[in-house]
């Protein structure tokens, strides 16, 4: 695939976003091409699910977007209304989110709420969207789909719940699907299950998605391409096999130095030492120095760019800059 | 001990039981079996990993161990003694030799009081002689805080820290047994290294056993030196850590392992999708427990439960199949 030959379907440019004095992330550039799932991933705090809400511009109190812009195939997110940017969300732009017990209300059955986009969006009648959503579960491994849509989300086990989700998100054909940590809360097992289902949809599909993560894991096999955050700010990106092959950076060295290896050891003691800052400014320095084994004299001087390093690959770090 | 020449093992239970009744007034009453018969022994200084997804008992067995729920039969021997019937005061004193670190650090820790009335806790309620403000302090120093914490509050540090100071007041009267329950789940990966890499330190230096409840595989390869895997409140499989890793025999166990993507894009991933979710200890299927989701059940394990049996050196596996 060649994302970049095609316009994005989505594009972030110098996405900044405070939650108060806090930098939630700072100057963050991201592109998506059509049918591309790109991999976000960095520890708790990065930034990476504020990227993810500030899309569907819903950030958590007291979050704003306070420079950049979001285009969703070319048009500019940031300057719809309310109203129209509703009308956006469920359709053509899903969100898939990480419990999924707090994004269905309890007190409605399964059928009422899954059918609402269907309805709404794509202007079903209530017969019509049950049968619709009906045959979407079947497709997502719920043989009993009717008897689903008449049970309330607390009847439901969190792996059937996610299906429920990833049903309501995919069902109005959206051009861009944002999974954030879709599978953290469910077991391993059904975390296997889920995984494998979004993986064929996505096949199916060819649908954009940003895909949230922590765990390198699961985007290894998932996504096209990767993108690292550190302290609210984008250190790498690559194609993913890029990525893991030669990662540029060092705190993506240090990451991909800790995760697992096939035998599920993780590299004992090679845990990355100190935390990550938290920005309240425009970082003037390098916000890794403090960890890096090669840290230079200019890190401490001056932000790093992001730069490309070899095609399609893009790295914020001053090692790679010319001299 | 009635005469043997072997000193009993730390922590032995046989058949352990816990079921607890639901429903009542106008609901039927069912028994949900929490843990259904389990027997597992623990050595000094020694580590067992207890794997299990949600709803196999995992918690439940650790609790009923420690006695802070009620075991409903069977029994839990702490160095040969029989614990299971002693009263709360008889128990007092076995208390200091067992102690619990819980999953959230954020609940587990009074918000209200100081680092060091936290820690010194346990050693103001057990009357343990000496200066208290010393031991906290160097209790603090061996978990890597710095001395002073014991002034400031829980909310003044991160997840991680806070685990230590859990595991500090726990390591506070030098017990012979931790029950360590998912102490690093939500902890980022660097956090979590060093974590568990304290814990391995703390074990030689206070010769303590932990008990070591997880979801994680990973995490359980790092710590443990056997382990035993949970399904619907029995143990299926035990193992030394290697083997278990290395020639997991039971099918469920298989699965489990073969769940866990790897941070490696060239590595197929093609995990066996079990079908379903897990049965919920309500309704508990007949036979062997897994058979409603194994890939190679027979007619003989949907009617005769399998027993425990040895298949290697310290080797167990319930199942009818494996050879």
């Amino acid at each position: 695939m060649t994302p970049s030959a095609s316009p994005p379907v989505l594009e972030i440019a110098g996405l900044t976003v405070r939650y108060g004095a806090r930098l939630a992330t700072w100057a963050v550039d991201l592109r998506l091409g059509p049918g591309e799932v790109l991999g976000l991933v960095g520890e708790s705090g990065a930034g990476k699910s504020t990227v993810g809400r500030a899309v569907v511009r819903l950030l958590p109190e007291p979050g704003r977007i306070h420079d950049g812009a979001i285009r969703l195939q070319g048009r500019d997110l940031l300057a719809l209304s309310e109203t129209e940017m509703r009308r956006l969300r469920g359709a053509d732009l899903a969100l898939i989110p990480q419990d999924p017990l707090s994004a269905l209300n309890p007190t409605f059955r399964i059928g009422l709420q899954a059918t609402d986009a269907l309805r709404i969006h794509r202007g079903l009648s209530r017969t019509a969207a049950r049968a619709e959503m009906t045959r979407l579960l079947g497709r997502l491994g719920i043989a009993d789909a009717a008897d689903v849509l008449e049970r309330y989300p607390h009847e439901l086990s969190g792996g059937m719940r996610q299906r429920v989700l990833i049903g309501m998100a995919f069902a109005c054909e959206p051009t861009l699907v944002i999974a954030d940590e879709p599978t953290t809360a469910l077991d391993v097992t059904t975390q296997a299950q889920i995984l494998r289902l979004l993986e064929g949809l996505q096949a199916e599909r060819r649908v954009a998605t940003l895909f949230v993560t922590h765990d390198l894991g699961v985007v290894a096999h998932l996504a096209h391409r990767i993108a690292v955050m550190y302290a609210g700010c984008l250190v790498e990106s690559a194609a993913t096999r890029d990525l893991f092959r030669a990662p540029a950076h060092p705190y993506t060295q240090g990451l991909l130095a800790q995760a697992l290896r096939a035998d599920l050891r993780a590299h004992a003691g090679a845990a990355l030492d100190g935390l990550m800052p938290v920005l309240t400014a425009s970082p003037a320095a390098c916000p890794f120095r403090e960890r890096c084994p090669r840290r230079l004299a200019i890190c401490d001087q001056a932000m790093p760019a992001l730069g490309e390093i070899a095609p399609g690959h893009a790295v914020a770090c001053h090692l790679y800059e010319a001299a | 001990m009635n005469g043997a020449t072997v000193s009993p093992p730390l922590l032995e239970t046989r058949d352990l039981r816990t079921h607890f009744r639901r429903g009542g007034w106008l609901e039927p009453v069912r028994t949900l079996r929490a843990v259904d018969g389990v027997s597992i022994g623990l050595a000094r200084q020694e580590t067992l990993g207890l794997v299990g997804e949600s709803g196999s008992g995992k918690t439940t067995l650790g609790r009923s161990i420690l006695r802070l729920v009620e075991p409903t039969a069977g029994r839990v021997l702490l160095s040969g003694e029989d614990i299971t019937e002693l009263s709360q005061a008889a128990l007092r004193p076995i208390r200091r030799r067992m102690q619990i670190v819980f999953q959230n650090p954020y609940a587990s820790l009074n918000p209200r009081r100081s680092i060091g009335a936290i820690v010194a806790q346990p050693l103001a309620v057990h009357a343990v002689p000496g200066d208290h403000d010393r031991m906290v302090g160097d209790l603090l120093d061996r978990v890597g805080l710095p001395r002073d914490a014991a002034r400031r509050y829980p909310h003044e540090f991160s997840g991680g820290q806070r685990q230590r100071v859990a595991i500090a007041r726990a390591l506070a009267l030098r017990p012979d047994l931790v029950v360590a329950d998912e102490i690093t789940s939500g902890l980022d990966v660097t956090v979590k290294l060093r974590v568990l890499a304290l814990l391995r330190d703390l074990q030689a230096e206070f010769r303590v056993a932990y008990l070591f409840i997880s979801h994680d595989l990973a995490v359980v390869r790092q710590v443990a030196d056997r382990v035993a895997v949970m399904y619907l409140g029995q143990v299926v499989e035990e193992a030394p850590t290697e083997a278990l890793f290395e020639r997991p025999l039971h099918p469920y166990t298989q699965a489990l392992r073969a769940s866990v993507p790897f941070p490696d894009p060239t590595s197929v991933w093609r995990p066996p999708v079990l079908p379903g979710d897990p049965p919920s200890p309500i309704a508990i299927p007949p036979g062997c427990r897994f058979h409603p989701r194994c890939p190679i059940a027979e007619s003989r394990c949907r009617a005769e439960s399998p027993q425990l049996r040895a298949l290697g050196p310290g080797h167990r596996v319930a199942c009818h199949l494996v050879t």
